[in-house]
C-alpha cells in the first residue's frame, strides 16, 4: 500500500482524563482509587472502532508521546519521531492512544498527588503498582474509549513488559503485540542498578522518607544520581565514546573534582534536567514495577506456558548495540512464543545508541515498523 | 547477500517450489531456514495452510517477509538451532542455502531432529557445466544457479549429488525422493538417469 510519507507532527495536543471512582484491584492485595487515568489521543477511531493502537510508556515517560503542548512548546513528545501523519504509527490510519501510568508523574494520579484520606500528598503511601495493574487499568480506559480490540498494542523497554502482559492478561482485546527492546523479566545485574538508583534517592536527605513535598524540598542530588546511572545504561560504550571520547570541557586537566570531561558534563545535565520534570518517589516505582515484571514466575518459571493464552501476534524487536536488554534477552521471549506455538516475527537491528533507540528512526527499525503496521492497518481496514 | 536464487525476480513460483509445495502436507507446521523474503513460505499458507516461521539473516529479506505477513525471526543458521525442541515442526525446509551455511552436516542433522521431515535443494556441483569450466578452462563455474565469482560468493560449501547423498548415509538418513531440474526448473528424461551429470539443481525429500 503506497502512502505519502513526511516529517509532519500531530500538532498541538490536549491531555485528557478519566476520572475513576470504583477501586482497582493491585497485585499487592490493596486496592486504589478514586483515581485519575491521564491520556492523549491522536488521529481518529474509524467508525469500526477498529483502527485504535494503544502506546505504552517506558519508565521516564508519561502520556504525552507525541505532538505539542503549545505553540511555544518546543519539546515534542517522548515517540514523536514514530507517532504522526506518514510515520511508523500513522495517525492518518490509526487512532493512537497513550495512557500515563499510576503512580507517575504530572499525569494519572501519582505519589505527589493529593491523598484524600490523609489531607496531605501520598508520597510512601502511594501502594507498589505492577506492570499488571498499569494494564488492569489501561483495559478500563479501552472500554471507557469504546474499542473491544486494540488492532496493535506496542511498546519499547517497560512499555514492552505491558505489551506483553496485555496478550496474556486480555487475550482477545488485541490483535498485535508490538514487544520492542525488551526482557521477558530483569537480570539480576538489571535490578542492581535499580536497587543503586533506589538507594541514592532515598539516603538522599532531603527526601524524608518519601514526604518531601511537606518539607518543600526536593530529593535533588538523589534523583539526579539516580538519573546519571540509569543513563549510562541506556548508551552503548560506543555511543559515548563517539559522543564524548575522553574530550575535556576546558582543553586541559585541572588536577580537580571539578567538571573536567565532557560526559561528566553531559551527565550531570541530564540529571540536573530530570530532576525538574521527574519525580523521586515515581521514579522508586517505575523501578520496582520494573524488578518485579516476571510472567513466567506465574507458570512455573515457563515463560512459554505464561504466553500459552495469548492471541495476539506478535512483532519483537531488539537493537544490537543495547546491553541493557540485549538482542539475547529477546531472542528468549521469541523462543518461549515459538514453542508456545504462537505467531511472532522477530527482528534484529544493528544500531549504535544502545537501549535508547527505540526511540529513533533508523532505515532498518523503521522499513520494519512499516512493513508490519501496514499489515495491521490493512487487518484494521484502514 | 544477494537475493535468494530459490525465488523468481518476476515473483512467480518456478517450477522446483511447485515441486516442493506438493511435497508439504496441507495444515503441515513448517521451518523454512533461509526463507528469503518470504515468497514460498506465503505460498505455503496460502495455498497448503500451513503455519510456522521463516528463518533469514539478512535484513531486508526480513523486512520483506514481515510486509508478506510471513512469521520470520532474524537469526543466523550458523548460531545453530538448539532452541527449537525435537520434533516440534513436520516439516524443516531449506531451499538453496545448505551451501552458505558452515557445517551443513551439524545442520542436516539438527533439520531432522526439530522435523519428522526435511527438504533440501542446492545447486548441483557435479553438473557437467561446473566440471567442464575446471576441467577444461580451469576456473571456478559460474551459472545461472551460482552466480558469484569464486572470492565473494555465499556458497562456501558446494558439492555434487554424490557428495550429499553420501552425507545422508554417514549421518542415518533416509532420502525419500529425489527431484532434479535445470536452471529454467525443468525436469527431463536424462536427469532421471544421469541426476548428478544432468541435473543443475537438485530437490530432496529426506526422514531420519
Amino acid at each position: 500500500m503506497a502512502r505519502a510519507r513526511s516529517s509532519n507532527s500531530v500538532g498541538i495536543v490536549t491531555p485528557q482524563s478519566l476520572q475513576v471512582a470504583e477501586p482497582l484491584p493491585l497485585d499487592c492485595g490493596k486496592s486504589f482509587g478514586p483515581y485519575e487515568l491521564v491520556y492523549e489521543t491522536y488521529g481518529e477511531l474509524n467508525a469500526a472502532r477498529s483502527n485504535a493502537i494503544l502506546v505504552c510508556h517506558a519508565l521516564s515517560g508519561n502520556h504525552h508521546a507525541a505532538g505539542y503542548h503549545g505553540p511555544d512548546d518546543d519539546k515534542p513528545g517522548w515517540w514523536d519521531k514514530c507517532i504522526g501523519p506518514g510515520k511508523p504509527f500513522d495517525t492518518d490510519r490509526f487512532f493512537v492512544v497513550c495512557p500515563a501510568n499510576l503512580g507517575g508523574y504530572q499525569g494519572s494520579t501519582g505519589p505527589g498527588d493529593h491523598n484524600p484520606a490523609t489531607g496531605r500528598p501520598y508520597g510512601p503511601d502511594f501502594p507498589v503498582v505492577t506492570v499488571a495493574d498499569w494494564v488492569r487499568s489501561q483495559r478500563l480506559l479501552q472500554q471507557h474509549l469504546g474499542i473491544d480490540c486494540w488492532a496493535a498494542v506496542a511498546g519499547g523497554s517497560l512499555g514492552a513488559m505491558q505489551v506483553m502482559q496485555w496478550s496474556i492478561d486480555y487475550p482477545d482485546a488485541l490483535r498485535h503485540a508490538l514487544v520492542i527492546a525488551a526482557a521477558p523479566r530483569l537480570s539480576a545485574q538489571n535490578i542492581a542498578f535499580n536497587e543503586i538508583a533506589r538507594q541514592a534517592i532515598v539516603t538522599d536527605p532531603e527526601f524524608h522518607g518519601g514526604r518531601y513535598y511537606e518539607h518543600g524540598v526536593v530529593p535533588r542530588r538523589g534523583l539526579m544520581l539516580a538519573r546519571m546511572l540509569g543513563h549510562i545504561t541506556y548508551l552503548s560504550d560506543e555511543a559515548m565514546r563517539a559522543k564524548f571520547g575522553r574530550d575535556l570541557r576546558g582543553g586541559r586537566i585541572n588536577y580537580g573534582f571539578d567538571v573536567e570531561f565532557q560526559v561528566e558534563s553531559y551527565l550531570r545535565y541530564q540529571g540536573q534536567s530530570f530532576v525538574d520534570r521527574f519525580d523521586a518517589n515515581t521514579y522508586l516505582l517505575m523501578t520496582k514495577a520494573l524488578d518485579y515484571f516476571d510472567p513466567a514466575a506465574r507458570a512455573d518459571g515457563k515463560l512459554a506456558q505464561a504466553f500459552a493464552p495469548a492471541l495476539a501476534r506478535f512483532l519483537v524487536i531488539s537493537f544490537t548495540s543495547d546491553w541493557r536488554f540485549s538482542p539475547a534477552r529477546s531472542r528468549e521471549i521469541v523462543d518461549a512464543l515459538v514453542d508456545a506455538g504462537k505467531h511472532v516475527s522477530y527482528a534484529e537491528i544493528t544500531s549504535d545508541v544502545g537501549h535508547d533507540d527505540f526511540l529513533l528512526t533508523m532505515p532498518h527499525y523503521v522499513r520494519t515498523l512499516n512493513g508490519y503496521l501496514d499489515r495491521v492497518a490493512e487487518e484494521a481496514g484502514v | 547477500m544477494s537475493t535468494d536464487p530459490a525465488v523468481s525476480e518476476t515473483g512467480e513460483l518456478r517450477a522446483d517450489l511447485d515441486i516442493i509445495s506438493r511435497w508439504i502436507e496441507p495444515g503441515a507446521r513448517v521451518l523454512d531456514l533461509g526463507c528469503g523474503d518470504g515468497t514460498l513460505l506465503a505460498r505455503l499458507m496460502a495455498t497448503q495452510g500451513v503455519t510456522g516461521y521463516g528463518l533469514e539473516i539478512n535484513p531486508d529479506n526480513v523486512i520483506a517477509s514481515v510486509a508478506a505477513g510471513v512469521n520470520v525471526l532474524q537469526l543466523d543458521l550458523d548460531d545453530g538451532l538448539s532452541q527449537f525442541e525435537d520434533d516440534s515442526f513436520d516439516v524443516v525446509l531449506m531451499t538453496a542455502a545448505l551451501q552458505e551455511v558452515r557445517r551443513p552436516d551439524l545442520l542436516l542433522a539438527e533439520m531432522l531432529r526439530i522435523g519428522r521431515e526435511s527438504v533440501v535443494t542446492f545447486p548441483n556441483f557435479g553438473h557437467w557445466k561446473p566440471r567442464l569450466s575446471i576441467a577444461l578452462r580451469g576456473v571456478m563455474p559460474i551459472s545461472r544457479a551460482m552466480p558469484d565469482e569464486w572470492y565473494d560468493t555465499p556458497n562456501i560449501h558446494l558439492c555434487t549429488v554424490r557428495d550429499f547423498e553420501r552425507l545422508c548415509r554417514m549421518l542415518g538418513i533416509n532420502i525419500t525422493r529425489r527431484h532434479m531440474v535445470n536452471h529454467a526448473h525443468r525436469s527431463t528424461w536424462g536427469m532421471r538417469l544421469l541426476p548428478n551429470l544432468l541435473g543443475e539443481i537438485a530437490l530432496y525429500r529426506l526422514r531420519r
